[in-house]
């Protein structure tokens, strides 16, 4: 099974080298609300990198978006693809209007969707070095060592990232290549997702002519571009508040080391309005965007609001709520999808971290006073986050909604090393190789 | 189970939603191969010179419409050559004696008025130059539709006298026309001899290293096509050798200066061969010399 996954995603990452190469690729992040496609364009090496001493910022600066493109979702929910032709029809869509505005043609997408039940796995490996400095085949074989879980059936493996290693009894390297030791040890994250999902993206994206050069998850993407430098190395968790789910994600030395998501987002408090007030979902979003809150004060007794409605009957389209009773249906439901974030975090040990910076970031972020109730509920560290700023991204895209998609750029633009990275282990290779003959020779004649 | 035809989903019907239309699978295609930097310059370059191509090779493939084609731009051409502007109507010769002109205006053999555009103005040139007297010719088409020639007249130096005519040669020994009479030209010096024309820069060079005997001077004779005579009057000669004439010639005048030689009673003066010139004596004047000096000859002789 292993070797299979090793197949997909080398593959994967050949695609993604020869878009390197070409200098374009796009971006898509498959949401619940909304798709939106980025094109990119790779100058070759970063320039003025030494010059000005900012250093390479994760990347960034060596992409510049060329072509951006958003439209409402159809046929996702809860960040999985339910309805095939219509999620194809606005695949289409987004990805015909970036390469309208880029103005060329693309043909490998990177994609990130936030569905599909992401589960972590932690895992450890060790393994006694040949000699005693560390070689790249060393960490493929500890990597290989690695005892893999029942991750269960239909499930596949979408994140595979070492975490840390272990020399001896020195711990936290984050590169053991060349040092010295005897024995190896590894800890690997692991995140694994229903196989469906994916092969139905896969399927969709096939279906516009695309090849998928990379896939993965936006929990993580999205902790990639809206946690800062420090908070990403001491210890946060991202919330990614999307419209069908929220993602969770959690980081610590820079590296995720957990995942999940809760399959409640903001459509949900739509559709609570909708439900409550007996109005369209379009005007019910509209309502929640407007006028939508968390926190009633008695100003917002006083404040109505017109919900109308086109029925002809006067009574039903003269309707009006006030703000209080708004936010009194927002409200419960946004505790309800953070006391479950909370819950998920609690699993997760997240209360052992040294720092527990909380981010918010998606869509649904956006609720004023979100972050009030979320101190509440998560705890005190808790901010606001917007996706890092990429060169070239249009104004509209640079809101928290947009976090999964800048994510994704810097994903696309320094992807970190996966297992299927490194070189499969010379034993686990199937027929006899060329090393082992040469060495037969070597140690022969 | 309209749903399932995705009608509701597609959001036309749905308030309050801006409207988003996906582009069909075949619009979305054709995109796609529009932005393909190849099929863009086949189509924005490739097509249209091919069209092109295809279109003119269509409309010559008929050999009448080729024929009406190449028949309405000898039409045009012939309009345009036709113009007033280009006509060339007077014919002015510069430089050209009047006998000359009279002789150029029948050779050059242009009718005028003449666009400029058919007269063959090398041809014409080349015309001009077989007669003689032309050393050489320019024509131009000036402004106001005047064909300007301009001549260089061949200067005659010497006469030339051959058994039948006799002919006027300029420096190089070409000829430039005959003349009835020596006299009609009596300035120039005279040659004669066969193969004369061939040598008469030599003539010339002898002839101005005469300078004293200019006088005297009758002409100069070719001699076996080899070398020159010169003949005084008194027919006394000066039979000068093929190579080095001049020096041989100066050698003459600077024994006549100091001798008084060519004064005497002497037929000819032979130098052909240098180490040893022979003079030849009149007839009786050796005679007269001893009668003069008192001594008497009993033997008549012609000498």
């Amino acid at each position: 099974m292993m070797t299979d996954l090793y197949h997909s995603q080398r593959a994967m990452r050949n695609m993604r080298r020869a878009a390197m190469q070409r200098g374009v690729i796009a971006i898509l992040d498959v949401g619940s609300s909304k798709i939106s496609c980025l094109i990119l364009r790779f100058d070759g090496p970063e320039r003025l990198r030494e010059a000005d001493g900012v250093g390479s910022m994760a990347g960034q600066s060596s992409f510049r978006v060329i072509g951006a493109a958003t439209t409402r979702s159809r046929g996702v929910s809860f960040g999985e693809i339910s309805v095939m032709n219509e999620t194809e029809r606005a695949i289409r869509t987004a990805v015909q209007a970036a390469q309208k505005m880029a103005n060329v043609r693309v043909d490998h997408v990177i994609a990130c969707f936030s569905g599909a039940e992401p589960r972590s796995y932690g895992l450890a490996g060790e393994w006694a070095l040949q000699d005693s400095v560390v070689t790249e085949q060393d960490v493929a074989n500890v990597l290989a060592a690695c005892d893999v879980p029942d991750i269960g059936h239909g499930r596949e493996v979408l994140h595979a990232q070492p975490v840390n290693f272990a020399l001896d009894h020195r711990s936290g390297l984050g590169d053991p290549r060349g040092q010295i030791g005897n024995r190896l040890a590894c800890d690997m994250h692991l995140l694994s997702v229903e196989a469906s999902v994916v092969q139905n993206l896969l399927y969709c994206i096939k279906r516009c002519d695309l090849e998928l050069a990379g896939i993965a998850s936006s929990a993580y993407v999205s902790g990639i571009s809206a946690l800062v430098e420090d908070e990403q190395e001491l210890g946060a968790a991202c919330i990614d508040m999307g419209g069908g789910s929220t993602g969770i994600s959690i980081f610590i030395k820079k590296h995720m080391i957990f995942a999940d998501s809760v399959r409640m987002g903001g459509d949900h408090i739509t559709s609570d309005i909708s439900k409550g007030l007996r109005v369209p979902l379009a005007k019910a979003e509209s309502i929640k965007t407007k006028h939508g809150g968390v926190h009633a004060m008695g100003m917002d007794d006083r404040e109505m609001i017109e919900i109308g409605g086109d029925s002809g009957d006067w009574e039903k389209d003269r309707r009006q709520v006030s703000r209080t009773e708004l936010i009194g249906i927002m409200r419960p439901r946004v505790e309800e999808i953070l006391e479950e974030v909370r819950a998920r975090l609690d699993a997760a040990g997240f209360d052992h971290l040294p720092s527990q910076q909380i981010v918010l970031t998606g869509g649904a972020s956006q609720i004023p006073g979100l972050d009030g109730l979320a101190a509440r509920i998560l705890g005190q560290r808790v901010r606001l986050g917007r996706p890092l700023r990429v060169q070239g991204l249009p104004q509209a895209v640079t809101g928290p909604a947009f976090s999964g998609s800048v994510g994704l750029c810097l994903f696309a633009a320094h992807p970190q090393d996966e297992w299927w990275d490194f070189d499969i282990p010379t034993e686990k290779y199937p027929a006899r190789s060329l090393k082992r003959a040469f060495k037969w020779f070597k140690d022969n004649w | 189970m309209q749903s399932l035809r995705g009608q509701s989903l597609r959001g036309q019907s749905r308030p309050g939603l801006r409207r988003d239309p996906a582009p069909s699978r075949t619009a979305y295609r054709m995109q796609r191969l529009w932005l393909t930097p190849m099929f863009r310059v086949v189509m924005r370059v490739g097509l249209p010179v091919l069209l092109v191509a295809l279109i003119v090779s269509v409309y010559l493939g008929s050999p009448t419409r080729r024929a009406n084609l190449q028949a309405s731009f000898g039409q045009m051409r012939e309009a345009v050559q036709q113009r007033p502007e280009f006509r060339v109507s007077l014919l002015a010769i510069e430089g050209a004696s009047s006998s000359l002109d009279g002789a150029i205006r029948d050779i050059i053999d242009v009718k005028l008025p003449q666009s400029s555009f058919d007269l063959d103005l090398e041809a014409a040139r080349n015309r001009i130059l077989t007669l003689d007297a032309v050393a050489d010719a320019q024509l131009r088409v000036n402004t106001g539709g005047v064909l300007q020639v301009t001549i260089t007249e061949r200067v005659p130096a010497v006469v030339w006298r051959k058994p039948d005519v006799l002919e006027l040669l300029d420096a190089t020994g070409k000829r430039v026309a005959i003349v009835l009479a020596r006299s009609d030209r009596s300035d120039l010096p005279l040659l004669a001899g066969e193969g004369a024309d061939k040598a008469v820069p030599e003539a010339m060079q002898i002839i101005a290293a005469a300078g004293p005997l200019v006088p005297r001077l009758r002409g100069l004779v070719r001699m076996s096509n080899r070398r020159w005579d010169l003949v005084l009057d008194r027919d006394q000669r000066i039979l000068l050798p093929a190579d080095n004439p001049v020096n041989a010639l100066e050698r003459v005048i600077a024994l006549d200066q100091a001798e008084d030689l060519l004064a005497r009673d002497v037929a000819a003066i032979d130098l052909r061969l240098q180490e040893r010139p022979v003079l030849r004596l009149a007839p009786n004047a050796l005679r007269t010399l001893r009668e003069a000096k008192g001594i008497i000859t009993t033997v008549e002789s012609d000498l």
